[in-house]
């Protein structure tokens, strides 16, 4: 995130800049962090003792007899992933008319990628609105819990590279985002997508697997 | 005269640590230690002493060689500043295979016992073993018979000889099942039960300790074991069997101050289709004694039966602080804290918080006078 | 003359200026070595203090049915005890050396993130301070510094004792992290031309596997905290069983982080040993390679063992036989390193200054806290052990025995290249003895109680137990073993008055950072070196026949080196605000964590904005 007083040519050990190597090692580490998310949900998917059930994709009566609507919408979230994984390649556009000196391109691509970004976040909170008018809770059973930490996190993560991205953008707008710098705006895509990945993986397990 | 010649110089001056060495030596056997794990009593435990004292060896032979080893090099390797270069050796691939393959050998020896004694003690026991649940509570230790229809608290009896298999769960946190002398322990769960078992070898009685940090009086979560013959279990199971829900109007005899053991309430044994157990009814029971009524009046007037029950026999569930129907016999109160004298007894009446600040049970504000009463009508409860 | 990559965010030409004092100068420091120095002073406070209340534990313990401590009081001191030795002592006294020694010992002028370093050390202090504010509500954490569900769920720990310590481990979990990628991209991309993997120094790679296992572990823990942070303030049911939760989720995700954590704890202090051994034997470490591999393997292994704090939960036999023989195959790397540095000694010109004291007395401790682990491995023999002294005794025996006395060798050792002071030689040997002896008078006969029936954690046992004779005989112990490092720091004040004349190399050493004035100039090395092979300088030495000419303080113009910067320590205080906010949250609403977010972000966009000065 650090400007470049002058584009120095620093030699490193690897080759690779110090941020590039830090964001990769950063990612690494968040691996783990979203795994155990993940081993969590999984635990806990099927765990409910009140509230709507563990199957939140199709209607499910409970052997008690109590009846579950589903609440999850598929298309929508279904929407936002696609969108989400079209950001990637949108930034990645982006980040080669940065590299170029392409000020136009990169500000369309940018934007473009911020808007898929914002999309899915808007997406989140709705959906997170809905389940909450649903009766689904943080409180309402681990199922819930386990939904909202995990999903929850993953928002906060795709909220914070919203954040920087814009901030970026802003720095493309007021013509500082020179190819010089462009390693600004690699080292924020690679974070975009590895939050993208993320999402590559919570979709099916979430979503799709029931 | 002896001690001034210089060869005994030496002697001098370990002389004073001569005690300390004494003491050690005492403090290291473990027939000074009532609780310990060496010196086990029952098959169980044998399986793990047998594993352990096994690895001990090994690990003591390997203390002796390589610590040795380092001695010998830190004295015979001392070079002094203006020494020359020692040969400047990098490395030894076949030592180092060497010392890489011996620990592992010695390991994969320690592995063979050890892999069979974790199978040996997870078996499941027979179909013939005593079942004994036990529960933990914050912080004393319930214990139900399920097939005798008993329940007790605190001090558990068992059958020498005969296998029990303990099943067991927490009505609160995670505690931790451990009767040294019997076996090694298991953690208790509140949403599953773990299981252990043992067959005792030798009659009497030994304590235990929860072993798993569970709040402020952790450390008094003991409990007592009480092995006995069969026919002195069989004797306690059917004479608990009788504590049932109505309190027998026997013959009196007050009970003296101090004694822990007070004549047994075997004249109490006149319920209807109890049977008269004429063993046990070497003195009177106490029911007529005035304390004793008085303290019974006070045992419902003080709200003591919203918490503990004085029933063994099909006993309520759920109750909030220990069974008492033979509190009267225990070796302890206070989940194995405290002896069970008729002082303490009183003392803990009046002030529990005293003694084990931040259990459960609160002050009632009991007079020393009405705690006499409570402790004859409990110290009746055998 | 080669340049090494720099966080270049304002790099200013020094021309000879001397180096910044005052209070200003540390606040904004973001020169390693400072950082170092603050870690260090920092980590060692919290070591006396959680010293004091291991004694304050020990005279309880000292007689039976003691009242010298409530049971509250007691379970909260031995609680902070383990967190703060743990998390506020052994791991930043470790990150002292990170700090002062990676960029020296790899040929570099700094880290590869100066300020986010600065930053490290800064939410370090803060979240140690956070967590010991607690003594002042009278609500220190009192739950195990492992923290078990489900005593730790709201109901039965209703106070702040809970919330203190999960939200301060998350405060210090961001610094770990931080410093882990910090050093982890260092020791990757900054080193000396000629710098090859294999020519570093072993202190460099047991560090930088310490650091990967920083980067996997902590998130766990993380994930752990803050589940257990939603239980209580958010009601969920993680591991509340009566919502459906399982207590042993939290001893799972706990101990996938705590295992490869005790290897955090050690891993640096073998990389200590690994560099006083060879320099004070005259020779060089015995199996380089063998060594690198052993602490690779031990480090991965040890994400595969962690069930073994676990034998007493009744898993079943196929767990207990897994994580069974992996515990043991652990032993076998560690074994390779001990006969390694036996192998190094052996056949030595051994000079007896204080470090190789403590690096001798390092071997013998550990070789027992290793025995004794190895014998915890074998679930049937751990169901005795597990949760009495015997454990207590093992970990101290690696912990103290081993992190301790390491990292105590490494003070004396690198002491004069830190201060430019030698630490008087007599005071350290009466330190060495009265440490060595205090411990095993203190740790030893835990073993025998602890076999013999003692548990962990009580805060009193009874009469008639057998325990009080040993139980004096520690207290005692742990008196001695207090007393030693009263002469530490009468050794420190003492040297401190003297002059700072101590020379370049003092000890003749092999690796680069003694080719440099001690204390080193701020721009490290004039002329960043050129590495030819391992044990560098022992080679430069023996190509010129005789020890090298101390080296001159020059004036480093036109070195670049990174501008000061006060927003590192403005963002830690954003962080700190955040916690503290969510403390407080029920009393002053969402206005705490709206103000440590906004100073977090002021702090965090100014850092990234400063001008290129």
């Amino acid at each position: 995130m650090s400007d470049h007083a002058h584009a120095v040519h620093l030699e490193t050990s690897t080759g690779l800049d110090n941020r590039k190597l830090a964001i990769w090692t950063f990612i690494g580490s968040e691996c783990l962090f979203f795994a155990t998310l993940i081993s969590n949900y999984l635990v806990h998917k099927q765990t409910w003792l009140s509230g709507p059930g563990p199957f939140p994709h199709e209607a499910w009566t409970s052997p008690s007899g109590q009846a579950f609507e589903p609440i999850i919408e598929i298309p929508l979230v279904t929407m936002g992933t696609a969108l989400l994984l079209f950001s990637s390649l949108f930034v990645v556009l982006a980040l080669a008319n940065a590299q170029r000196g392409n000020r136009n391109g990169l500000l369309v691509w940018l934007a473009a990628t911020l808007f898929c970004g914002f999309f899915f976040v808007g997406m989140q909170v709705y959906e997170f609105t809905h389940f909450v008018h649903r009766g689904l809770t943080l409180k309402t059973n681990l199922f819930g819990a386990s939904f909202f930490t995990l999903t929850g996190f993953h928002g906060t993560h795709v909220t914070l590279g919203v954040v920087w991205l814009l901030t970026l953008w802003i720095e493309a707008w007021r013509g500082k985002l020179t190819p010089a710098k462009s390693l600004n705006l690699e080292i924020a895509a690679l974070y975009w997508h590895f939050v993208d990945v993320v999402w590559i993986v919570i979709f099916p397990v979430v979503y799709l697997i029931k | 005269m002896l001690l001034r010649t210089a060869a005994l110089r030496p002697l001098r001056r370990w002389a004073p640590v001569l005690p300390l060495l004494v003491l050690l030596v005492g403090a290291c056997s473990p027939e000074h230690y009532a609780q310990t794990a060496l010196r086990p009593l029952s098959d169980f435990a044998r399986i793990g002493d047998d594993v352990q004292t096994k690895t001990l060896y090994w690990a003591f032979g390997v203390f002796v060689l390589v610590e040795g080893a380092l001695l010998y090099a830190i004295f015979r390797f001392r070079g002094k500043p203006g020494d020359p270069e020692p040969q400047q050796v990098h490395g030894n691939t076949t030592i180092e295979i060497v010392w890489t393959l011996i620990p592992a050998l010695i390991l994969a020896a320690i592995a063979v016992p050890t892999v069979r004694g974790i199978f040996e003690t997870n078996a499941r026991p027979g179909a013939d073993a005593l079942k004994v649940e036990v529960i933990g509570h914050q912080w004393w230790w319930e214990f139900r018979y399920p097939d005798l229809n008993i329940t007790t608290a605190n001090e558990v009896h068992i059958p020498v000889g005969q296998t029990v298999s303990f099943h067991m769960g927490t009505v609160d946190v995670v505690h931790s099942f451990w009767p040294p002398r019997f076996a090694g322990k298991r953690d208790v769960f509140p949403n599953r039960e773990t299981r252990l078992w043992f067959k005792a070898e030798a009659a009497g009685e030994y304590p235990g300790q929860c072993a798993e940090f569970c709040g402020i009086q952790h450390g008094r979560m003991a409990f007592r074991v009480r092995a006995q013959t069969t026919e002195d279990f069989q004797a306690w199971v059917a004479h608990m069997q009788t504590l049932g829900p109505k309190p027998p109007p026997a013959a009196v005899a007050p009970a003296t101050g101090d004694s822990v053991k007070v004549a047994s309430v075997g004249a109490s044994l006149q319920q209807a289709g109890g049977p008269a157990d004429s063993a046990k009814a070497a003195a009177p029971a106490a029911a007529q004694d005035p304390q004793y009524a008085a303290g019974e009046k006070l045992f419902q007037a003080k709200g003591c039966l919203g918490c503990h029950s004085l029933t063994a026999y099909n006993a309520p569930k759920g109750m909030l602080g220990p069974n008492l129907a033979n509190v009267g016999a225990r070796s302890y109160i206070g989940a194995g804290s405290f002896k069970n004298t008729d002082e303490t007894l009183g003392q803990w009446i009046q002030n529990p918080q005293a003694m084990k600040v931040g259990v459960l049970m609160p002050n009632l504000g009991v007079s020393a006078e009405d705690a006499k009463s409570l402790v004859a009508y409990l110290r009746a409860h055998q | 003359m080669a340049t090494t990559a720099l966080d270049q965010h304002g790099a200013h030409a020094t021309a000879g200026h001397a180096e910044p004092t005052g209070l200003w100068s540390w606040l904004t420091t973001v020169d390693h070595k400072r950082i170092g120095i603050l870690y260090g002073a920092t980590a060692f406070f919290f070591f006396l203090l959680g010293g004091i209340e291991a004694i304050l534990l020990r005279i309880q313990l000292g007689s039976p049915n003691n009242t010298f401590l409530s049971p509250e009081t007691y379970n909260q001191l031995f609680t902070m005890h383990g967190t703060t030795m743990i998390f506020l002592a052994i791991m930043p006294l470790s990150a002292m050396f990170f700090n002062f020694l990676i960029p020296l010992m790899i040929g570099a002028r700094d880290v590869a993130f100066p300020r986010l370093n600065a930053f490290s050390y800064w939410v370090f202090l803060l979240g140690g301070l956070f967590l010991n504010s607690s003594f002042l509500f009278g609500a220190a954490p009192d739950q195990g510094w492992y923290g078990y569900a489900n005593l730790t769920s709201r109901q039965y720990s209703p106070g702040m004792n809970v919330d203190f310590w999960t939200l301060g481990l998350q405060i210090l979990g961001v610094a770990s992290l931080a410093a882990a990628v910090n050093f982890f991209v260092t020791i990757l991309n900054m080193r000396a031309p000629g710098m090859k993997l294999m020519r570093m120094p072993m202190f460099v790679w047991m560090s930088f596997i310490t650091q990967v296992l920083l980067l996997l572990a902590f998130p766990v823990i993380t994930v752990a905290l803050i589940l257990l942070m939603f239980d209580r303030f958010f009601g969920t049911h993680f591991f509340v069983p009566s919502g459906g939760g399982d207590p042993l989720l939290w001893q799972h995700l706990f101990w996938i982080f705590g295992h490869p954590e005790v290897y955090i704890l050690i891993l640096p202090a073998f990389g200590i040993i690994s560099e006083v051994l060879p320099v004070f034997s005259r020779k060089p470490l015995f199996g380089y390679a063998a060594m690198v591999f052993s602490g690779a393997f031990i480090a991965f292994l040890g994400f595969g063992v962690w069930s073994h704090h676990m034998f007493t939960t009744g898993m079943g036999p196929i767990a207990d036989t897994f994580f069974s023989l992996t515990t043991m195959l652990i032993a076998v790397p560690t074994g390779v390193k001990v006969f390694n540095w036996m192998g190094t000694i052996w056949g030595g010109s051994i000079q007896y200054r204080v470090p190789m004291y403590f690096a001798l007395g390092f071997i013998a401790m550990f070789i027992i806290g290793g025995l004794s682990g190895v014998m915890h491995a074998s679930p049937p023999a751990d169901l005795q052990q597990n949760d009495t002294y015997f454990i207590v005794a093992h970990f101290h025996y690696v912990l103290f025995g081993g992190s301790i006395f390491g990292l105590t060798a490494g003070a004396y050792y690198w002491w004069p290249k830190m201060f430019g002071r030698m630490l008087d030689e007599t005071l350290g040997k009466v330190h060495f003895w009265l440490m060595l002896i205090g411990f095993n008078l203190t740790f030893f006969p835990m073993h025998i109680l602890g076999l013999n029936g003692m548990p962990r954690r009580v805060y009193t046992y009874p009469e008639g137990l057998g325990f009080e004779a040993l139980n004096q005989v520690e207290t005692v112990g742990s008196l001695i073993l207090g007393f030693s490092f009263v002469v530490f720091l009468y050794n420190i004040f003492k040297t401190a008055r003297g002059p700072r004349n101590a020379p370049a190399d003092p000890w003749d050493g092999a690796t680069l950072e003694w080719a440099i004035p001690s204390p080193p100039q701020e721009w490290n090395f004039a002329e960043i070196p050129t590495v030819h092979g391992r044990d560098a300088l022992w080679e430069a030495k023996r190509e010129r026949g005789g020890p090298l000419p101390e080296p001159p303080r020059v004036s480093g113009a036109g070195i670049h080196l990174p501008n000061p910067s006060i927003w590192p320590l403005v963002a830690a205080v954003g962080l700190g605000g955040l916690m503290v906010g969510l403390m407080t949250a029920h009393i002053v609403g969402p206005w705490g964590i709206v103000a440590g977010v906004s100073i977090l972000f002021f702090g965090v966009y100014n850092w990234a904005f400063e001008p290129a000065g």
